[in-house]
């Protein structure tokens, strides 16, 4: 029952975020009100140039094993490390499906040439990776997926389309999921590829989100043509496949970070603002909303501490897991209402509006969470998984 | 930076699972709750023999000078068994204090009876206005001569009928947290009537009359009119206590109702494969982790003394009592009917739950502080 971290620790924590207040691009220096208004921007310029700085500083994949290109943190460190970086907005979003996804399945699964030819360039912040899983009507039942890869002589011919890409419009690689075997239960019949999204046949279409965002994409493949060493690992083995993430830590710690920068945000604008005359921090029932709110940030982070506690014990988290991402988004959202509630009619205004409070962090939040709440495994799913593989209850 | 517990807590743990599990079983539990004393001396003796009552009592007085982890980690198991006894107002509620206060003398004729499980105590602190803070104590210890003699009434006072020494807060003077002074007064005075409060927890807690209490100036505890910062230090830990009792009874409580949710069947199928209870206990285990953890932590900044240690106490205590609420309400609702009876067990930890999600601060009375603290 211990929560210091030791000193070791504590200077590496240091050495982050030295570098980064070197490093982070303009703007993003991680004070309030001083980050760009939208988090979730996304700005190819801003998110290559920091993934380079990071590259320079061998910090693309500092998680991954030092063979490959990273440093071998330990757990303790990957959440110090993963808690700096969200601390201060740093746009890592060039490299993540390469480092958290692609890279760690080509670690355990791929052939000497895929190694060699992937891994280093995500160390390096030279290639950008999306994940095409879900589908129209593939989210939550992701194993239901329609998308064809049909072999054809020393190829595969992929045909079908890919929902929810973040990315996919910048992205030089996909990790694909696609069914190969039509006959199979449907886990059993999907394999796991490498795509050049510059092949030809592969189209991407905007996905404009409720903010007005192009974060997400559906790509669409007709007759797509790929090589045979574009398959991953064994055919039809790509459903277990999907969810290697090597030793990585999973503590959902940079939900948890989030909720807390909305909750200074949240104290700051409490603390220095009045309407009407009436200072916020005079109000009772502000006061204790925010609270309430400083209470749930707090249990955020020790829920995430849980699971990284775990992990550097030896043991694979479990239902641990899903708590802790549960537990973060849903905290954020409440965060977002909480900041909402506060403002009252203001809480309403778009980040452009001239009356608009705190750039208008907490209705973008607000909106954003309702995404994050069913991304990666929707609240529900999360519950269904705490409950069957968690406490072993039996399914319908 | 290690969550969990290390090996003699471990150790600990199981070892008093293990011996609760036997010597406190639900049928002493429900005998209790009919009982006069409302504990078994005969399982009071054997917690004396285990060490437990000097578990935080430094070695040199009797005890086995362990921490507030320990403690905490301990207490737990006693909520998880519904305890019945003074066991925390003794260790507590008469030990902290005096640990804290106490003169060498105070120190060396208390500390080791309580360690041996031959003293039994409480404090005698909230009164008929049932509040916390300072303004609270009104009852009055005037001045005569080298004694104090006390007037007034205490209310919700924790197992005082069966306690040989308790520690009150009377006011000799001045107001609000200025003027409170300590006493150790010996429960069987002249003067001193008690009523045992009949309470949903069917734990013991008394109304506490004193009528010309005559105690001597050496009763004090700490100095005159100085006693309310030793109130404030036992609170910490009566919090904290409060909380890791928490989190035993609304483990057990779900445990009971997980293991019930596998097992009864309807509708041809056992009801815990019905999405709506699986989220229930979903939700549940979310609230009980957390419980734990944040416990945990309010306990450690105590402990080691952290700059935060009150507000993680008040955020502590806020969550516990709100969550623990949830999880024996989902307790409740998932048995259905037989949950409602009183043969089965599951409303014995319903119950339980209400005492100490009030004791100390309810959810509400905490979030304020923490609002307070909150640096806006």
């Amino acid at each position: 029952m211990d929560f210091r971290f030791t000193p070791e620790e504590d200077a590496f924590r240091q050495e982050v975020r030295d570098w980064l207040k070197e490093n982070l691009p303009e703007g993003r220096s991680g004070d309030r009100f001083s980050r760009t208004s939208d988090d979730n921007d996304a700005n190819p310029i801003i998110y290559l140039e920091f993934a380079k700085a990071l590259a320079s500083n061998g910090w693309v994949a500092p998680h991954w094993p030092e063979e490959y290109g990273g440093k071998g943190l330990s757990v303790i460190q990957q959440l110090i490390f993963n808690e700096e970086m969200a601390y201060a907005s740093a746009p890592i979003g060039y490299s993540m499906i390469g480092v958290g996804w692609a890279g760690p399945t080509i670690i355990v699964y791929g052939t000497d040439e895929q190694k060699k030819e992937h891994l280093s360039r995500i160390t390096n912040a030279e290639t950008m990776w999306c994940q095409g899983f879900s589908e129209p009507n593939a989210g939550s039942d992701l194993a239901a997926l329609q998308t064809k890869a049909v072999r054809d002589g020393d190829d595969y011919v992929i045909n079908g389309q890919k929902i929810w890409t973040s990315g996919a419009h910048y992205a030089n690689w996909m990790i694909l999921i696609a069914r190969t075997d039509q006959e199979a239960p449907k886990h059993k019949g999907i394999s796991y590829f490498l795509v050049d999204m510059s092949t030809p046949g592969i189209r991407t279409s905007p996905l404009i989100d409720m903010m007005g965002n192009h974060a997400f994409n559906e790509v669409f493949f007709e007759d797509v043509r790929i090589p045979r060493s574009a398959l991953l690992g064994e055919e039809n083995r790509g459903w277990y496949m999907a969810t290697t993430t090597l030793d990585f830590e999973r503590s959902s710690i940079g939900g948890a970070v989030g909720g807390q920068k909305l909750l200074e945000d949240l104290k700051a604008f409490v603390s220095e603002t009045s309407f009407n005359g009436q200072p916020l921090k005079k109000d009772e029932r502000v006061m204790r909303r925010l609270a309430d709110c400083a209470v749930d940030v707090e249990l955020g982070r020790i829920l995430s501490y849980r699971v990284a506690t775990l992990q550097a014990r030896g043991q694979v988290p479990n239902y641990e897991s899903s708590i802790a991402k549960l537990f973060n988004t849903e905290m954020q959202f409440q965060l977002g209402q909480a900041g909402m509630e506060i403002m009252g009619l203001y809480g309403q205004l778009e980040t452009d509006s001239k009356w608009v409070h705190l750039e208008g962090r907490f209705q973008r939040q607000w909106m954003w969470q309702t995404g994050l709440k069913v991304g990666g495994g929707t609240t529900e799913i999360q519950k269904n998984i705490i409950a069957q593989r968690g406490l072993g209850m039996p399914r319908g | 930076m290690d969550l969990g517990l290390d090996e003699q807590q471990e150790l600990l743990k199981n070892f008093a699972r293990d011996f609760l599990e036997k010597e406190c079983p639900e049928t002493l539990v429900r005998e209790m709750e009919e009982d006069e004393k409302g504990y078994s001396p005969d399982l009071w003796q054997k917690m004396a023999q285990q060490g437990w009552m000097g578990l935080i009592i430094p070695e040199d007085h009797g005890g086995t000078g362990m921490a507030l982890c320990e403690l905490v980690v301990l207490l737990e198991e006693f909520g998880r068994a519904l305890v019945p006894g003074p066991f925390v107002p003794t260790v507590v509620l008469g030990g902290v204090p005096i640990m804290h206060a106490g003169t060498d003398e105070q120190k060396s004729e208390l500390l080791p009876k309580i360690a041996a499980g031959d003293l039994i105590m409480t404090m005698a602190l909230t009164e008929p206005s049932a509040k916390w803070t300072a303004d609270g104590v009104q009852l009055e210890a005037k001045k005569d001569g080298n004694d104090y003699v006390l007037n007034g009434t205490k209310l919700f006072v924790q197992d005082g009928h069966v306690t040989d020494k308790m520690i009150v807060a009377a006011r000799t003077g001045g107001s609000g947290e200025d003027g409170v002074t300590l006493f150790i007064v010996d429960s069987n005075s002249d003067g001193i009537g008690f009523e045992v409060l009949k309470t949903i927890a069917a734990d013991k807690q008394s109304e506490v009359t004193f009528k010309n209490v005559k105690v001597a100036a050496s009763a004090i505890l700490g100095s005159e009119g100085k006693g309310w910062e030793i109130v404030e230090h036992t609170k910490r830990v009566a919090t904290v206590a409060a909380c890791a009792y928490l989190v035993g009874l609304s483990q057990m409580d779900f445990d009971v109702t997980l293991n019930y949710a596998k097992e009864r069947v309807q509708f041809g199928r056992p009801i815990g494969s019905f999405q709506a209870i699986q989220h229930k206990l979903a939700d549940a285990v979310i609230d009980v982790d957390g419980s734990r953890f944040i416990t945990y932590k309010a306990a450690w900044s105590l402990q080691e003394g952290e700059p935060d240690a009150d507000l993680m106490i008040s955020m502590a205590k806020a969550w516990t009592s709100d969550a623990s609420r949830r999880v024996v309400a989902h307790g409740q609702q998932i048995h259905g009917g037989i949950g409602f009876t009183k043969e089965y067990k599951i409303q014995l930890y319903f119950r339980r739950q209400k005492w100490m999600e009030l004791m100390w601060g309810d959810a509400d009375y905490h979030r304020e502080l923490v609002a307070d603290k909150l640096e806006v």
